[in-house]
């Protein structure tokens, strides 16, 4: 018998566990812990149309108040978690209340990867994951501003475009020798590289940042080479890492993610985890993955909760991701590790192109811009495991799911 | 406030009271209503939100973009009144608006 479930988290997982769990007929007492004093939240629009100004904080709230009164959702906002208890199933607060659990759900998504040079602690350093340094930064965000960006990853590069639409003087560093090299092709790098240099943004890669000097605030962004930018603000974007500390204080098994099974499950019988914090298994590409995706905290939070009901619910999705950088949209399908080749779908001189990747001609992955319709095939293409003709492919006249 | 109905899967037709200048998806979301998931927000970036509209209606919306289009076309069951609703503000003119809501979301 279940009586009390907790999720500790209140992002897209934890927000889809609560509201799965009531859905699918759960009566007993049901509580969700957040770090943050908000209601749970939507994140993406913190670097773009959040940040921009275009977007109210309260469109980004995924459900409001009456939601969670009427579902008998115990909120308990502005709270942090000491510690887990596993074998007296308990949760300790940071004020020594501790809460008994029947089931526990883990959403403790991921982290700001933290900059380390010297000078890294000087005010005016911004990192953006939650909406209280979403409103810092727009508050330093002066027309004219001089804003330096480190890291041309998704969250960079999202953000200086923002940066540069509100007036700012805006210089992006990049350590490799391109934006997004992680994650893109290098077709997909060039074209958003040449639209923020279009735009204006200050664009350098192969450039290593030694320290950060100030006065107290930042004033300037030392380069290996010597040089420096002079900056009022500086934002970084360096990637994340998983939020595992209070379940591998507990003794929860994790490797670069708290490690679950296809059915959401931790090395403990009574403990769920879904989102950004897990590293688990994709029965699609057949390896362990950990994913920072809106798709996969969403999904994962909605089947840990399914299986914590008892309704067995594999784990089972084609990851997708999207970014909004000016007036282009990415979005992308699959996963492109282990390709064999890269095949290139119309021209990038027309805005809208895709760049596929085949594995013994199975496509595996797709990065779209501005083509929407070759995302949409890509997913159903992908998940299907579809083998594609190579004549066609290539052929942007010939659509996505006619090529195959 | 324009009054807009939502046909749910279930058969089951919800009045709602909307905001004038949130998304059809928003004004969905708050009031409970069964079937749309809008999973990325409104970014237009997932084909959760998807909606097909009365036809008599239709055409007194603003037009789909471009990108609408390509990610209704794979959409679940795609029809000439599709949409995706979180690529529709309200007005004070959709007072009535009748929409229906498909049987699944997301690809076909």
């Amino acid at each position: 018998m279940i009586s009390t479930v907790i999720v500790i988290g209140g992002g897209q997982a934890g927000a889809q566990a609560v509201d799965t769990l009531r859905r699918e007929g759960f009566a007993g007492r049901l509580v969700l812990i957040c770090e943050e004093p908000e209601l749970p939240y939507q994140r993406p629009p913190l670097s773009k149309k959040y940040l921009a100004g275009e977007l109210a904080a309260d469109r980004l709230l995924f459900r409001h108040q009456s939601f969670y009164e009427g579902h008998r959702i115990e909120l308990k906002l502005d709270t942090r978690v000491a510690r887990l208890h596993l074998g007296s199933r308990q949760v300790e607060l940071v004020d020594g209340e501790k809460i008994g659990y029947d089931r526990l759900i883990l959403c403790l998504g991921a982290g700001s990867r933290r900059l380390t040079c010297p000078g890294a602690d000087l005010a005016g350093v911004r990192y953006l994951r939650g909406l209280t340094d979403a409103d810092a930064m727009r508050a330093a965000l002066k027309p004219g501003a001089r804003v330096v960006v480190i890291g041309g990853g998704y969250i960079g590069l999202e953000t200086a475009a923002t940066c540069r639409k509100l007036g700012c003087d805006v210089t992006v560093l990049e350590m490799a020798d391109r934006v997004m090299n992680r994650v893109v092709s290098p077709a997909v790098s060039q074209f958003f590289a040449a639209d923020h240099l279009a735009h204006g943004i200050h664009l350098n890669c192969d450039t290593l940042v030694t320290r950060i000097e100030g006065n107290g605030a930042v004033e300037r962004v030392i380069r290996a080479d010597g040089s420096y930018h002079a900056a009022d603000v500086v934002v970084v974007g360096v990637g994340a890492v998983p939020n595992t500390s209070l379940a591998s204080d507990a003794g929860l098994r994790c490797d670069n993610g708290i490690v679950v099974d296809e059915y959401c499950r931790t090395s403990d019988p009574n403990v769920f985890a879904a989102g950004d914090c897990t590293n688990h298994p994709s029965p699609r590409y057949d390896r362990r993955v950990r994913l920072e995706s809106v798709d996969n905290a969403f999904e994962q939070g909605k089947a840990a909760a399914m299986n914590l009901l008892d309704k067995a619910t594999i784990h089972d999705r084609v990851p997708w991701f999207w970014s909004d950088q000016f007036d282009s949209k990415l979005l992308i399908v699959g996963l492109s590790q282990d390709h064999d080749r890269q095949v290139l779908r119309g021209d990038p001189a027309t805005r809208s192109f895709s760049v596929c990747y085949l594995k013994d001609r199975e496509l595996i992955a797709v990065e779209t811009i501005n083509h929407s319709k070759d995302y949409m095939a890509a997913r159903k293409l992908i998940a299907e495991r579809a083998l594609m003709d190579l004549d066609k492919l290539p052929d942007p006249n010939v659509p996505l799911k006619e090529a195959v | 406030m324009p009054r807009i109905f939502f046909s749910e899967p279930s058969g089951a037709r919800r009045q709602t009271n909307a905001s004038v200048g949130i998304t059809l998806m928003e004004t969905a979301l708050e009031h409970g209503v069964q079937g749309i998931v809008a999973q990325c927000g409104g970014a237009c970036a997932c084909a959760t939100c998807h909606i097909y509209v009365a036809p008599a209606w239709f055409d007194k919306l603003p037009a789909r973009e471009e990108m609408e289009e390509g990610m209704l076309e794979c959409a679940w069951e795609p029809r000439d009144n599709s949409r995706l609703s979180c690529q529709i503000n309200v007005t004070a003119d959709m007072d009535g608006l009748e929409v229906t809501v498909p049987q699944r979301q997301g690809d076909s």
